[in-house]
């Protein structure tokens, strides 16, 4: 029996295109102070800087792929407006709350005073119905950032935007054409529906399952029925799946480009030979992207709103929250696709570079879906693709065995070993290690060999046969500008429960945890131990996030950073901000499940 | 003597060396402290807002089987579901399961638990169980663990004692094979145990009865599956000679047709 590879997930049998998207709506849009001279959804930047926005943030009906939702929105747009701003500049945001519950803007990757954050019960008290908040801060950075809701599940459904700040000095960057490439997410299911799905079923949205029907093809790639059968037998063992690569899938998201589905085909113009600009913005809830442009080299040249060296890639990976700026060059009149498909491979997005309006280039096939390995485990020394039955086979690693007992697998010896190496590097210092995380309620297993990946582009990028960006390649263009050594470092293991659906740090959720204290100006570092199958994109609020990615003094600061499964990676912190912080993986289900913590600076 | 003290001598030498080479490992190692431990005043938020909502409660129910079983003789319908609401630990737990034979309630198996989470995988269940159908009613004590064994396997066992001091047991598992990721095979199948004859609910002492069934369905949804099945109900050994005696059917196979669905 075979089905159609696009499959609704049988959840939402509609499936046309209403033709009107998001971008239709802008007869809603405010008549505000400032005028919206762009399309939200058109990708194109306000010409001007501003330092004075007016917000309206209400509930909007928008159609996308056949999804209808009463979306609580920007300006009436999804995504919101594109806002302006000028380096050295002090922004005043009014923000209208029209909506009939509290709503909040956190500024993400903006270094601001706390209490401009944005975040409810950490910033501020949110912002009630009927009520202005007026945001106003000095902006000290520039660059690609982006802009959401952190109150309740309204980022979920559509409240996000683009931000980008003009540097002071002329930009390095600065290109013929400039675009945002908002990437996102659209579904008319409700974002506590599908937290309420995730918890009966944890892989309710997983439909690429390893099967019966898909069981030749794996003999045939593991080279025999045995190997493929050990392999499975061994996953299932541990009652986890190889192939949960994304908790929501294409089943019931229609992956959006500034708000366009991919039948819609947004077009961003160029003439032969001009140099464009492309700032990715990955503000989906739970979609890690991977994108490239058939036919161009991308020059990466922002990190998180920071210049990087310039980075020659065919291809990159694009975490939630995270940003990249990106410059290419089409000499040819001809279109070119913007191709983004999520990590699990269930859909993309999808937008076209081209001389004229209307055009369409050709869209390469999707790519295989990953497969998660032993290295994805924390069995860091085993190659991708290694048959789990060669652990089976290893003295080391019989504590892997999870044997009926209820208290799952025992490898305590084994992270010890790997915690202290993790010291050797770093003499004297302050260390808070929790130790190996429990096997609890909360907690279903531990990386007993957590190795640095910064090197690796990230499951199922690896020997693709294209160039694709890693972290190690990312090279500030200015050394720090804190250049002490950290006093102290904060190890955290990133855990959870898949199948309870469950989500925490050293084997707690946050409503049992303690926050983590600096003390202003400390320096810190950061350890980040990923215990779980899963990759997180870790953001911390306020303070920038050093990644330790071997580039010494020109470490590039970021905002998110993607941990990946079975890794262990550091960065440094400069407590430079009183306040509360959130500190949080930015798949939304597993923050709003608790992973995340807050970060109090004093 | 002699060589026993010298022998004990070095055994209590051995171990100090341990004491205070252990000692020294320790001085080297990290004392393990988290850096978000929870501390004794939780942190007061503004407008005493939580930012993380991670102590939700949920609310599901599942029919695992709602069939009709195809005999000449008449079709019988046969239900097996449960229903829990709570958090990541404490859980209210609502089982219910029965067969409607010829207009005759029997095997009503109803049971209120509360349910304790306590490993990955795992949960304990205590409380009570009602049989309540077209014979006489009994009351038990129930008492179990539920959760999801070696190679996901869904598996519970539950312990009963009832208000006349006897005691039995369940034991029941099922296991999905995915044929597609829609198409999905799963054998299923429920013992009961008895530790005494009860001829009023056709139980048996020992191993009473079975009630197993193989069933082939398709996820139209998540949520909505119909399915074909060959399921079997039948008495064993003791209670196979009380339903005999009763001239009742001792067991047969049947071809069923049902709908997996929950909410």
């Amino acid at each position: 029996m075979t089905f159609p590879s696009r499959i609704r997930g049988g959840l939402t049998r509609r499936r046309f295109v209403t033709g009107l998207g998001a971008g239709g709506l802008l007869a809603s849009l405010p008549r505000t102070s400032h005028a919206f001279s762009s399309k939200a959804s058109s990708g194109i930047i306000p010409p001007m800087p501003s330092d004075r926005w007016d917000l309206k943030i209400g509930h909007t009906r928008i159609s996308l792929d056949g999804k209808t939702m009463h979306a609580p929105t920007a300006g009436g747009t999804v995504p919101g407006p594109i806002l302006r701003w000028k380096q050295g500049d002090t922004v005043s945001i009014n923000v209208t709350n029209t909506l009939n519950e509290p709503t909040s803007i956190h500024w993400h990757g903006i270094r601001t005073p706390s209490n401009m954050d944005g975040v409810p019960g950490l910033s501020f008290g949110g912002i009630a119905p009927g009520e202005t908040f007026t945001y106003r801060f000095k902006l000290h950075q520039s660059g690609t950032y982006w802009y959401h809701s952190h109150s309740g599940m309204q980022e979920a459904m559509g409240l996000y935007g683009a931000l980008v700040i003009d540097p002071r000095r002329p930009d390095p960057n600065a290109c013929d054409r400039d675009y945002v490439i908002f990437l996102g997410e659209w579904t008319d299911v409700m974002p506590d529906d599908i937290v309420s799905n995730l918890k009966m079923q944890d892989d309710y949205y997983v439909f690429r399952q390893r099967t019966a029907a898909s069981f030749p093809k794996e003999a045939r790639e593991a080279g025999s029925a045995g190997a493929a059968l050990s392999d499975r037998l061994a996953w299932s063992k541990m009652r986890m799946a190889a192939t949960d690569i994304a908790d929501v899938s294409g089943a019931i998201y229609t992956y959006t480009l500034n708000g366009h589905a991919p039948d819609m085909n947004w077009s961003g113009l160029f003439r032969p030979g001009e140099k464009v600009r492309l700032r990715f913005i990955n503000g989906s809830t739970m979609t890690f992207f991977d994108v490239r442009i058939p036919g161009l080299e991308m020059l990466v040249v922002q990190a998180d709103g920071n210049d990087i060296e310039p980075v020659p890639v065919d291809e990159f990976r694009i975490g939630v929250a995270e940003t990249y700026d990106v410059i290419v060059q089409p000499k040819d009149e001809r279109a070119y696709a913007i191709f983004a498909q999520s990590e699990d491979r269930t859909g993309y997005a999808r937008g076209t570079l081209a001389p004229r309006e209307g055009m369409i280039a050709p869209l390469p096939p999707m790519d295989p879906r990953p497969v998660r390995t032993m290295v994805d485990m924390g069995m860091g020394n085993m190659k991708p693709g290694e048959s789990m039955k060669d652990m089976d086979m290893s003295g080391d690693m019989s504590g892997m065995k999870m044997d009926g007992d209820m208290a799952g697998m025992d490898m305590h010896g084994m992270d010890m070993k790997g915690m202290d190496m993790s010291h050797m590097a770093m003499p004297k210092m302050e260390v808070d290690d929790p130790g190996p995380p429990p096997i609890n309620v909360e907690n279903q297993m531990r990386a007993m060999m957590p190795i640095d990946r910064t090197g690796s582009p990230g499951d199922g990028l690896e020997n693709n046969g294209r160039r694709v960006l890693n972290y190690k390649q990312l090279r500030a263009t200015r050394p720090g500008a804190d250049l002490r050594p950290p006093t102290r470092e904060i190890i955290l293991h990133l855990t959870g429960n898949m199948e309870r659906y469950i989500w925490g740090m050293n084997g707690r959720k946050f409503s049992e945890s303690g926050p983590i204290r600096l003390k202003l100006g400390e320096r810190v570092r950061f350890t980040l131990i990923n215990d779980t199958m899963m990759e997180h994109p870790i953001h911390l609020h306020g303070l920038w996030s050093e990644l330790e990615n071997g580039q010494g003094d020109y470490r590039p600061y970021k905002h998110t950073i993607i941990s990946q499964p079975g890794s262990k990676l550091s960065y440094l912190v400069t407590a430079d901000t009183p306040g509360m912080w959130a500190y949080h993986c930015h798949l939304m289900y597993h923050m709003d499940l608790g992973m995340f913590r807050t970060v109090i600076v004093a | 003597m002699k060589h026993a003290l010298s022998r004990a001598v070095l055994a209590l030498a051995t171990l100090s060396a341990l004491v205070v080479s252990s000692g020294t490992a320790r001085a080297d190692q990290t004392v393990y402290h988290a850096a978000d431990a929870p501390e004794a005043t939780p942190v007061v938020y503004i407008g005493n807002i939580k930012p993380s909502m991670d102590q939700g409660t949920w609310l599901h129910g599942i029919f695992n089987e709602l069939e009709g079983r195809y005999s000449p003789g008449g079709t019988d319908f046969r239900w097996d579901g449960e229903a829990w609401f709570g958090g990541d630990y404490n859980k209210i737990w609502l089982k219910s399961e029965g067969t409607l034979e010829k207009g005759r309630l029997s095997d009503g198996d109803h049971e209120l638990l509360y349910t304790r989470s306590i490993s990955p995988y795992w949960n304990l269940q205590g409380g009570v169980r009602m049989d309540l159908d077209d014979g006489p009613t009994r009351t038990w004590g129930a008492f179990g663990v539920q959760g999801l064994a070696l190679y996901e396997f869904e598996f519970e066992a539950t312990g009963y004692v009832s208000d006349r001091g006897r005691f039995a047991a369940r034991v029941e598992g099922s296991y999905d094979f995915l044929l597609t990721n829609r198409l999905i095979l799963q054998p299923q199948a429920e013992f009961n145990l008895y530790t005494k004859s009860d001829a009023g609910r056709q139980a048996g002492a020992g191993l009473s009865d079975v009630d197993a069934g193989l069933r082939l369905r398709y996820e139209l949804w998540r949520k909505f599956a119909p399915y074909v099945a060959v399921t079997y109900s039948g008495y064993l050994t003791q209670a196979r000679r009380i339903a005999r005696d009763q001239h009742d059917d001792t067991g047969s196979v049947r071809f069923s047709l049902g709908v997996r669905s929950w909410f």
